[in-house]
Order: C-alpha cells, then sequence, then structure tokens
C-alpha cells in the first residue's frame, strides 16, 4: 500500500460529541456482554453439576468482584438492550434527524440508568419500600 | 435487466461474498434477546436470594428449559456476530484475525452446548 494516499478524517479530528460515546459505549457493553456469557454458562453448569459446585459459583458471585462485575454486567445489558432498540429504529429508516438524535440517545441513558438502579435496589434490600 | 451472473445471483452474495446475512442475524436476534434478556434479568433478580434447591426447581420448569435454551443461543449467535465484527475491525494480522474468530466461534459454540445440554438435564430430572 502506498503510503501516501489521500485518508478520510480519523477520530481525533472531531470536536467531542455524546453520540460518539454512546457508538463506542454500545460496542464495548457488547463486548462485555459476550464474556458475562462466560458466567453465565459456569452459573448454569455449577447448577447442573450438584450444589458444591454451584456453591463455588455462587461464592464468586457474592464476592466483591462477582458483585462489581454483575453490576457491570447489568448496566452493560439495559445500555445495550436500550441503544439496540434505538439501532433497530436507525435500521428501519427512523430518527436520522439530529433533533432526534440526541432525544433518543439521551433517552437511552435515562432509561438504562433507571433499570440498572431498579434492578440493583430488587437485588439488595429485596424490593421492600 | 441484471448484469450479475446466474451463479452470483444463485449464492446471493455481495461483493464481500457474504451477502446481508450477517446483517440480517444480527438484527433477528436483537429483536429476538429483547424479550428473552427481559425475561432472564427478571428471573435471576428473583433468584438473587434464592438457595440451591430453589434454582433447581426453577430450572426444572419445562417452559424455563425452553426459553433458557433459546436464550442462550440466540444470546451467543449474537454475541458471536458482534465479536467477530469487532476482531475484523482492529485485529489487521492476518493469521491472528484467523486464529481469533476461530476460537471465539468454537467458545460461542461450547458455551452454547454446555448451557443447553444442562438446561435440559436439570429439566429431565437427573
Amino acid at each position: 500500500m502506498a503510503d501516501n494516499r489521500p485518508l478520510s478524517p480519523h477520530l481525533g479530528i472531531y470536536r467531542w460529541q455524546i453520540t460518539m460515546t454512546m457508538s463506542i459505549l454500545h460496542r464495548a457493553t457488547g463486548v462485555a456482554l459476550a464474556v458475562g456469557s462466560l458466567m453465565l454458562v459456569w452459573w448454569l453448569v455449577a447448577a447442573g453439576m450438584g450444589p458444591d459446585a454451584y456453591g463455588t459459583a455462587h461464592a464468586f458471585l457474592s464476592s466483591w468482584l462477582g458483585q462489581l462485575l454483575l453490576i457491570g454486567w447489568t448496566f452493560s445489558l439495559f445500555y445495550h438492550l436500550c441503544n439496540g432498540i434505538r439501532h433497530l429504529a436507525w435500521d428501519a429508516g427512523w430518527g436520522f434527524e439530529i433533533k432526534t438524535l440526541y432525544i433518543t440517545g439521551y433517552t437511552v441513558w435515562v432509561v438504562a440508568i433507571l433499570l440498572t438502579a431498579g434492578t440493583l435496589w430488587v437485588a439488595y434490600t429485596g424490593g421492600a419500600a | 435487466m441484471s448484469f450479475r451472473t446466474p451463479l452470483s445471483q444463485v449464492t446471493g452474495s455481495g461483493s464481500a461474498k457474504s451477502g446481508t446475512a450477517h446483517w440480517w442475524g444480527q438484527r433477528v436476534s436483537a429483536l429476538g434477546l429483547i424479550p428473552l434478556s427481559l425475561w432472564f434479568a427478571g428471573s435471576v433478580l428473583q433468584l438473587s436470594r434464592a438457595d440451591y434447591i430453589t434454582v433447581i426447581v426453577w430450572l426444572h420448569t419445562p417452559w424455563v428449559a425452553v426459553l433458557l435454551s433459546l436464550f442462550l443461543v440466540t444470546l451467543l449467535y449474537h454475541a458471536y456476530l458482534g465479536v467477530q465484527v469487532v476482531i475484523e475491525d482492529y485485529v489487521h494480522t492476518e493469521w491472528l484475525k484467523f486464529t481469533s474468530l476461530l476460537l471465539i466461534k468454537f467458545a460461542c459454540i461450547l458455551l452454547g452446548a454446555a448451557g443447553v445440554f444442562t438446561a435440559l438435564r436439570i429439566a429431565f430430572g437427573a
């Protein structure tokens, strides 16, 4: 490849916008959730193997590292889910106007954070007021 | 009239030789994962304080085995399609790209097989 070909402008040239953060975060949360499928299958297979194996998996999930991972996966799931619906709307040809783009973008943040907070609230308090 | 060769029309592939199958697969699995992932998240949330027996009783329910198997297969298929694009975007060394794509594919199939087998084995009462 010749080194002096003209190139399209790369990331560093653009002013920061929330939309670009949301785009890369969609990918990052997707990869995080793919890694989380390892944990999911470990948990399930451990349950199939018996109380001892399940106890080991459960102890890991109850540790501070396990809890941190679960909180991360909870947010990743809700973010990827909400932003994924936004992506599907784009695929259907809807929501490309700049104004709509920002409205749906901020909506994704609000809904994902609310769902994460609600889930953590139920998980840590049992849902009691 | 189309200028495409009869062979090209039959295979339905574009210049990348894969057509739109990857794009559609990712969207359709995404659509399926909306209800399935919400169901799974809600279920494990209810099980978050449950003991081993409660979890097994839950896994023993027939429709749980069906939904859990569907969730695992759809999730791992969607995850593979997604991670595949990430690798293709960022890994430019040919042998490394090829090896990681194969490893990810095998890993997803292994996880899916182990997960579905376990779900069915518990459901059938072993």
